[in-house]
């Protein structure tokens, strides 16, 4: 797994960028994330990037878009606005934690 | 470590070229509990990946969305061998009753929502949802009697016109 520099320190990542490893992230870093992704955070993106953090605490795997949905209380038209095209993703990614792996 | 030692940043490409202006249509004609699933969850998938999905619903496949069924979906181990059940007992009464409540509540173990809410979510995140015109006639209903989301009773051809370069499945 390769270590690249984001935000000015080392990072472990996997092939296509997303952290392998969670508890490097902070939210300084998670802005540095979305940014390289052409993403300004805001108070509704943080809400759902804390969401995700505290999900992937307590369940030991990343939320699907559904659960942000369910359990997160963000629509889904919301997370489509927010995070578009591909909102799941981006979220894992700028969150710093793997995709989900669900299918719904 | 140094970041003399790292290596080049690494952004994933989740909007490459090739991704964009993708287009999924999705023909949904059987309305057993067990067919209506594969096509919701592929339309959910494709509209997390960005792509354009219309789903077209034909036939049997009305049932999903007529308001009267579209909660009440049904499975028969009935001339399905997968089941591995003995082909007699599937005409017993109540077999399919009980059938349908196993199903359902695999599925709902799941956290896969049930058809009017799953059809919201694919709705909420972008998802077009079609009527056929003849399944329309064939039995008596129109708009009306529809789930609300769904954007219009349209004809063969003029679905087959606005998935113009579309990837397509039938199911």
């Amino acid at each position: 797994m390769p270590v690249t520099t984001i935000d000015g320190r080392p990072v472990h990542v996997n092939e296509e960028g997303f952290l392998t490893d969670p508890s490097e992230w902070d939210e300084a870093l998670g802005k540095a994330l979305a940014a390289q992704i052409g993403i300004d955070l805001g108070d509704e993106h943080w809400k759902a990037i804390r969401f995700l953090r505290e999900d992937f605490a307590a369940k030991g795997e990343t939320p699907t878009l559904r659960r942000v949905t369910v359990a997160g209380g963000i629509p889904t038209k919301a997370l489509f606005q927010l995070f578009p095209q591909k909102p799941a993703k981006k979220m894992a990614y700028i969150a710093g934690l793997p995709k989900p792996h669900g299918c719904v | 470590m140094t970041s003399m030692d790292t290596a080049p940043t690494i952004v994933p490409t989740f909007d490459s070229d090739a991704s964009q202006g993708r287009k999924l249509a999705i023909i949904c004609s059987k309305g057993s509990l067990d067919m209506a699933y594969p096509g919701l969850i592929l339309a959910n998938a494709a509209l997390g990946e960005g792509v354009e999905t219309h789903l077209f619903f034909t036939f049997w496949g009305f049932e999903m969305i007529n308001k009267k069924t579209m909660g009440d979906l049904k499975f028969t181990p009935l001339g399905n061998p997968a089941t591995h059940m003995p082909q007699g007992l599937g005409g017993l009464p109540g077999v399919t009753h009980m059938a349908t409540e196993r199903l359902r509540k695999s599925i709902a173990e799941l956290d896969v929502p049930e058809i009017p809410e799953f059809l919201e979510q694919i709705v909420a995140s972008g998802g077009h949802l079609w009527a056929c015109r003849m399944s329309a006639d064939m039995n008596h209903l129109t708009e009306e009697d529809l789930y609300e989301e769904v954007e219009g009773i349209i004809s063969a051809s003029d679905f087959i016109e606005k998935t113009e370069g579309a990837q397509l499945l039938f199911i």
